[in-house]
């Protein structure tokens, strides 16, 4: 509160000082972790960044669909990919398209885009979540260690039925 | 401390101009400080309309929290969006800022004894901000903007929605400016002598973010409003790049503020020491270099971005904001502890803790608002901004839970308990319902943590924030959530009523204090009246000099160092369990 006056540029305690480095050695511990689990750790949200449309997203989920549909669930095309395929999934109000039938361990490239606002991808109860911006093709190589029945939730309000956003994974032994 | 009557240092001899202006100066009986009656009206008409935009937030805030307690389940789907939206804004936005205004014009004129070089502007700008919030909420209440807080496009709201977004950041801008003009006018005309007061100097900082942060809102809401209008394109991505530059950001005016108040407050309280200036300022001056950057980690898991991108700006610069939080954590809490210690309370390790006057609630507000900011949220916070530890928490309950314990328990707590002694010192009314005011923070405080941590827990399990309907009766795929949720529900509901409840005492006392109180005489120092902090009926000493001092610096701050020991303890394991939990979720890269 009271302006200091004279030399104030005084040299620290020694209990200060011990803190701040402290403080200093941890910061520099948080910020090694994220580049080591990049090396060594398998959850990171790199991914293969890439720019769309939401013309020319649709247009490859259609095909998408068209090649591997096996089914409807719910009203909704049900498909099945090969293990190492390529597969896609439009957010759109409110719905999530297809619906998804994964081997377990096995891994795919996953595509994420909006064909309308913004969206957020969060699978229940695994507990991933990311970011759906239109015009933005997100691929993430995923691979399912569990099987079962998974839950697509949005997580990023797009209006007002976001409550009613919801798709489904299923992952099979 | 008394009434006093003590001659004026004379201010810059010679100058008519200044010698008219300080004739009109009110002198404080408790801090002999120099108050100008301009600034003080400034500073009233900040704080009552902040103390208005809490109403509007914490009335929506009760609808929401009977909202996401399922069992409860009280608002429509489009009144929870709208009353989300409304909550967010008038929290966030119009309460915080609004009170910051009155912040600046305390840290600028009231410290340092200066004169308020154009009070004219400062009206201009309040009219502006106030415009700016009316336009908001109006535009909100009409149901023309449920675009939340974040209004991402391309969910469009209507353009007087944006429009009203610039005019209130335009008139926090010409405060800002205003509060540099004045710490320079006051320096040239020697108001002050020596370094600037380290509160004024955190100040300082807070009013240099809010600059780089209204700069950020000046760039992404005029082409937004623009492009309501249908006049240009926007990308998403880069909205939200820029949008988070403003909407993280002012959180971190926020810190600074509270920050300084906490300094403040441990001064009128117990005579807090600062143990030394330069790391106290150096920890600030990390906050101006590198807090801005930490917006980035809301992009961790966005397609816009790359790794080494998102690795660079929420960690490396990032941290170093930490370490100025860390060093603030332990220099404030280090110079109560001093400051204690000075007055003779030395048994032990504790006894300084003990012994400190936790019946005020001035001093309880800043001690609670230091540990839930602290161990709450800064851990928390820390954590899931971490690249990858994102992917388990992005838009879950966990950001809620994060930031209620950030801008809430610790920043809105903080105002809350300076406001106890803006009370007596600028509006020089006696605080009433003193009694309440005593109990105000505990509530409060205990409340917002039982509510955060219950989110916190919410998120962990896969919970999505902002979301209307927890049994999913409507949605396409049969869908149940995890049982333990609904027990969560109902803690962040008891959690967040006991809160709310304690925001509507502190908006009773404040308002019928300001309306109702009664006005300070010099007797009622001198007895020791009701409704008076006691820092206000006997200022400590704000300047230890001596060989006691030397003696005090010696013998160290040993209670703090165990404090800060198991702050660091809880921190690593919080950290490193998150690891954990992330390395059993499905492979993803």
């Amino acid at each position: 509160m009271v302006a200091p006056t004279g030399n104030w540029w005084l040299p620290a305690s020694l209990q200060e000082k011990k803190w701040v480095t402290l403080s200093f050695v941890w910061c520099m511990i948080l910020f090694a972790m994220m580049p080591l689990w990049h090396f060594r750790g398998g959850q990171n949200p790199s991914g293969i960044r890439g720019k769309t449309t939401p013309a020319a997203f649709r247009a490859r989920v259609d095909r998408f669909i068209k090649e591997y549909q096996v089914g409807t669930d719910h009203g909704y095309p049900l498909v099945a990919p090969p293990p190492g395929a390529d597969i896609y999934l439009q957010a759109q109000m409110w719905s999530w398209t297809p619906v998804l039938k994964l081997k377990k361990n096995a891994s795919y490239t996953l595509h994420l885009s909006s064909v309308d606002v913004n969206h957020g991808f969060s699978l229940y109860p695994v507990n991933l979540n990311f970011q759906v911006v239109p015009g933005y093709d997100y691929g993430l190589r995923i691979t399912p260690n569990i099987a079962g029945e998974f839950n697509i939730i949005c997580n990023e309000f797009c209006g007002i039925l976001h409550h009613n956003m919801v798709g489904k994974v299923i992952v099979e032994e | 401390m008394t009434a006093t009557t003590s001659n004026e240092p004379t201010a810059a001899s010679g100058a008519s101009l200044i010698e008219r202006v300080t004739s009109k100066f009110r002198r404080c009986p408790v801090t002999n400080l120099k108050v100008d009656p301009q600034a003080e009206m400034l500073i009233k008409v900040n704080a009552v309309v902040a103390v208005v935009c809490l109403l509007i937030g914490v009335i929506a805030a009760i609808g929401l929290v009977l909202t996401r307690w399922q069992l409860v389940h009280f608002l429509t789907a489009p009144m929870y969006y709208r009353f989300l939206t409304l909550h967010g804004l008038n929290m966030l936005i119009f309460f915080i800022i609004f009170f910051e205004m009155a912040v600046l014009y305390f840290a600028s004129t009231l410290l340092l004894s200066a004169r308020l070089p154009a009070a004219k502007l400062g009206w201009l700008a309040f009219g502006l901000m106030m415009i700016g919030m009316l336009l908001v909420n109006t535009m909100v209440f009409m149901g023309k903007a449920d675009v939340l807080f974040t209004s991402y496009p391309p969910l469009k709201a209507h353009p007087i929605y944006y429009l009203g977004v610039i005019l209130f950041a335009v008139g926090a801008l010409i405060v800002s400016g205003m509060f540099f003009a004045t710490i320079i006018i006051a320096k040239k005309e020697k108001a002050y002598e020596g370094g600037l007061p380290l509160v004024t100097f955190g100040a300082l900082t807070a009013a240099i973010i809010a600059v780089i942060t209204l700069v950020h809102g000046a760039i992404v809401y005029i082409p937004t409003f623009l492009w309501s209008l249908g006049l240009m394109e926007i990308d998403p991505q880069v909205f939200r790049m820029l949008f988070w530059g403003l909407g993280h950001s002012t959180q971190q005016i926020n810190v600074a503020a509270m920050v300084a108040i906490w300094y403040l407050l441990a001064g009128l309280t117990v005579g807090g020491v600062v143990m030394n200036e330069k790391i106290s300022r150096t920890a600030f001056f990390l906050y101006i270099l590198f807090i801005s950057m930490a917006s980035a980690h809301h992009l961790l898991v966005d397609p816009g971005m790359g790794a080494a991108w998102k690795v660079w700006n929420t960690s490396y610069a990032m941290y170093l904001a930490v370490l100025a939080s860390m060093i603030h954590g332990f220099t404030v809490p280090a110079g109560v502890e001093m400051g204690m210690r000075l007055r003779g309370h030395t048994q032990g390790l504790f006894g300084w803790l003990r012994r400190a006057p936790w019946g005020d609630p001035g001093f309880s507000g800043m001690w609670l608002s230091l540990v839930i900011f602290g161990f709450f949220g800064g851990v928390t916070g820390v954590t899931i901004g971490t690249e990858q530890i994102n992917i388990i928490a992005h838009n879950t309950m966990r950001i809620p839970g994060h930031f209620h314990t950030t801008v809430v328990g610790g920043t809105a707590l903080a105002f809350f308990a300076v406001t106890y002694y803006l009370l007596p010192l600028v509006f020089q009314k006696r605080v009433r319902f003193w009694t309440l005011a005593k109990i105000q923070p505990w509530m409060f405080g205990i409340g917002i943590v039982i509510m955060a941590v219950s989110m916190i827990l919410m998120g962990i399990f896969g919970a999505p924030r902002r979301h209307w309907d927890s049994s999913f009766a409507t949605s396409p795929f049969p869908m149940e959530m995890h049982p333990m949720l609904e027990v969560f529900q109902a803690t962040m509901g008891i959690g967040g009523l006991i809160a709310a409840t304690a925001v509507l005492i502190f908006i009773l006392i404040a308002v019928s204090t300001v309306f109702f109180g009664k006005r300070i005489t010099p007797e009622d120092l001198v007895n020791g009246a009701s409704g008076l902090p006691q820092g206000v009926l006997k200022l400590p000493a704000q300047q230890h000099k001596g060989p006691e001092v030397a003696e005090a610096h010696k013998n160290g701050v040993r209670g703090t160092m165990v404090l800060v020991g198991i702050f660091f303890v809880v921190f690593a394991l919080y950290y490193f369990t998150n690891w954990k939990l992330l390395s059993m979720a499905w492979k993803v890269g």
